[in-house]
């Protein structure tokens, strides 16, 4: 077991990410409020760096009572990072594919210690 | 890594340099010794149109040539193109930014910058060869003007063969076919057969063109006979009326990628070209490969029953669809028996070919054909490489010839 060194707490904002590598093991730290979530940016579709994506929200379709489609809207309370590769999403809180729950991305511990993120691996 | 370029891991955007967005490809090539397998991608689109000013200098009639800087705003960019709604979708509305085609700023020293983005490719993915396609031509089947074709892929042919291949002898292009014209076709085979780094010839599917009509026969035994690789590269239509009602690119794609080409291979087998044709080598290019398993059963029952219809074959459809060529992007893979079954339907151990279609957004690593369970290692690196040079008659450098000859 180690740590790595992330970054100054305050140094990432709210949704943003930083990627930090230990040689081939590479791992996207993400802010969303005041938590930290850490995963290992491999993604299990083909092993793409899915750290570096896009931060996104989960995308629904909004039906009415009469189960009529009128378009889409984001997801407030689910964000999700976007592989760049081939755009895999996953629940940046959960590691989860939205679409397949057994899709899912290897977590970390974080810890924060006064002001300073660190990854346990 | 393959060079001293340093990587960010920072966000990656639709500028990011391709060694930073391939640098996982790199990993998966070291971990599994790609240096030591022979790789051919068959189907890269590495071009953008950031080329086009330059290959609209190659138009051969004075009047178009010239009529060209009257597009993007003199720039001469997307000259005549007749760019559909689709491709420029491909980015999953920015999750997946190199779909979009890469952007990134390549030191101007001279080098085309179809070299400079291929050769990063290949060291990245670990490739020995890569055969390159111009996404601006995947369209040119269905202009509205039909002698648009045959001026803007002769251009195109042209500053391949003049200006791109002869850069890097690793890099290969399979040329442009104005199909729509089948005499400009065959003027195209005459003019260009046996350049350096010229591949093979592809027919863009996207075309209302039977391929078997007669025009055509003489088209293919000059292909037979010069032992060429004919290819027909999928593409999409929004347009026909199937796929106009569908509503999402998702949907779209999955159908529209698999229908031309299904169309055009039926036609191919059904009317027995491979009983007229039986050397020339016939490829099919990025439907993915389920479809194979479908067409293969699906016309050989309807064959057993109407037999009288398709009077040249000697033998089961299946049968003459394991004598075809197919590369395998975007092979899909969420059902590994199904993926097996197919691969068993069509002889992939000698008719599959690995494809990346780079930078696509569902382009393919080597390591999607490496690690396939269900295949022996020899089997592996014929579909990686030794097929592709079999076929394409490409030298298999020293190093790999061993493996080769098993
Ligand atoms: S590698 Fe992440 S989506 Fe394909």
């Amino acid at each position: 077991m180690g740590e790595l060194f992330v970054a100054k707490a305050d140094e990432i904002g709210d949704r943003e990410g930083r990627v930090v590598a230990d040689g081939d093991l590479e791992i996207g730290v993400f802010r969303l409020g005041d938590e930290f979530f850490a995963w290992e940016s491999d993604c299990p579709h083909m092993g793409g760096p899915v750290c570096q994506g896009k931060v996104i929200n989960r995308v629904t379709e909004v039906l009415d009572a009469q189960k009529r489609s009128h378009g889409f809207d984001y997801v407030e309370e689910d964000v999700h990072i976007a592989c760049p590769w081939h755009g895999f999403e996953f629940n940046l809180r959960t590691g989860i594919h939205p679409g397949d729950p057994n899709t899912r991305l290897r977590g970390f511990p974080v810890e924060v210690r006064d002001g300073d993120v660190y990854v346990r691996i | 890594m393959v060079d001293d370029f340093k990587r960010t891991y920072g966000p990656i955007d639709d500028w990011t340099d391709s060694r930073e967005l391939l640098a996982r490809a790199r990993q998966q090539a070291d971990k599994r010794n790609f240096d030591d397998v022979f790789i051919v991608d068959i189907d890269s689109h590495v071009s953008d149109d950031r080329n086009w000013p330059e290959i609209m200098d190659y138009i051969e009639d004075p009047v178009i040539r010239d009529a060209a800087s009257a597009f993007g705003d003199g720039s001469k960019r997307g000259a005549f193109l007749n760019s559909t709604p689709g491709l420029q979708w491909q980015n999953v509305w920015g999750r997946i930014p190199h779909g979009q085609g890469l952007k990134e700023p390549i030191e101007d020293d001279g080098t085309p910058r179809e070299i400079v983005l291929a050769r990063k490719c290949i060291d990245e993915m670990g490739l020995d060869y890569q055969i390159v396609f111009p996404n601006a031509l995947l369209f040119l089947g269905m202009h509205p003007v039909p002698e648009m074709e045959v001026h803007l892929a002769t251009a195109y042919n042209r500053w391949l063969v003049e200006r791109v291949l002869p850069e890097d002898p690793r890099v290969r292009a399979m040329l442009y076919l104005p199909f729509n014209n089948p005499s400009a076709a065959e003027e195209t085979v005459r003019r260009f057969l046996g350049k350096p780094g010229v591949a093979g010839f592809l027919v863009t599917s996207s075309r209302h063109k039977p391929v078997h009509a007669n025009e055509y026969m003489r088209l293919y035994a000059m292909l037979e006979e010069a032992d060429q690789v004919l290819g027909f590269h999928t593409h999409l239509n929004w347009q026909d009326e199937y796929t106009s009602q569908l509503n999402r690119f998702i949907s779209m794609h999955a159908i529209s990628f698999v229908l031309c080409n299904l169309v055009h291979l039926t036609n191919w087998v059904i009317n027995g070209l491979p009983e007229r044709f039986p050397k020339l080598n016939v490829m099919w290019i990025e439907s993915g490969i389920a479809w194979l398993g479908f067409v293969a059963q699906r016309l050989d029952h309807e064959y057993m029953m109407r037999t009288s219809e398709a009077p040249l074959l000697k033998k089961l459809p299946s049968e003459y669809m394991r004598d075809m060529f197919y590369t395998t992007q975007p092979m899909e893979r969420s059902n590994e028996a199904l993926l097996a079954a197919t691969m068993d339907a069509v002889n992939a151990d000698t008719q599959m070919l690995y494809a990346s279609d780079w930078p696509h957004w569902d382009f393919d690593l080597p390591s999607v054909i490496w690690d396939l369970p269900f295949l022996d290692e020899t089997a592996r690196r014929n579909i990686l490489g030794y097929n592709a040079a079999r076929i394409f008659n490409l030298d298999i450098p020293e190093k790999y010839r061993a493996l080769a000859a098993e």
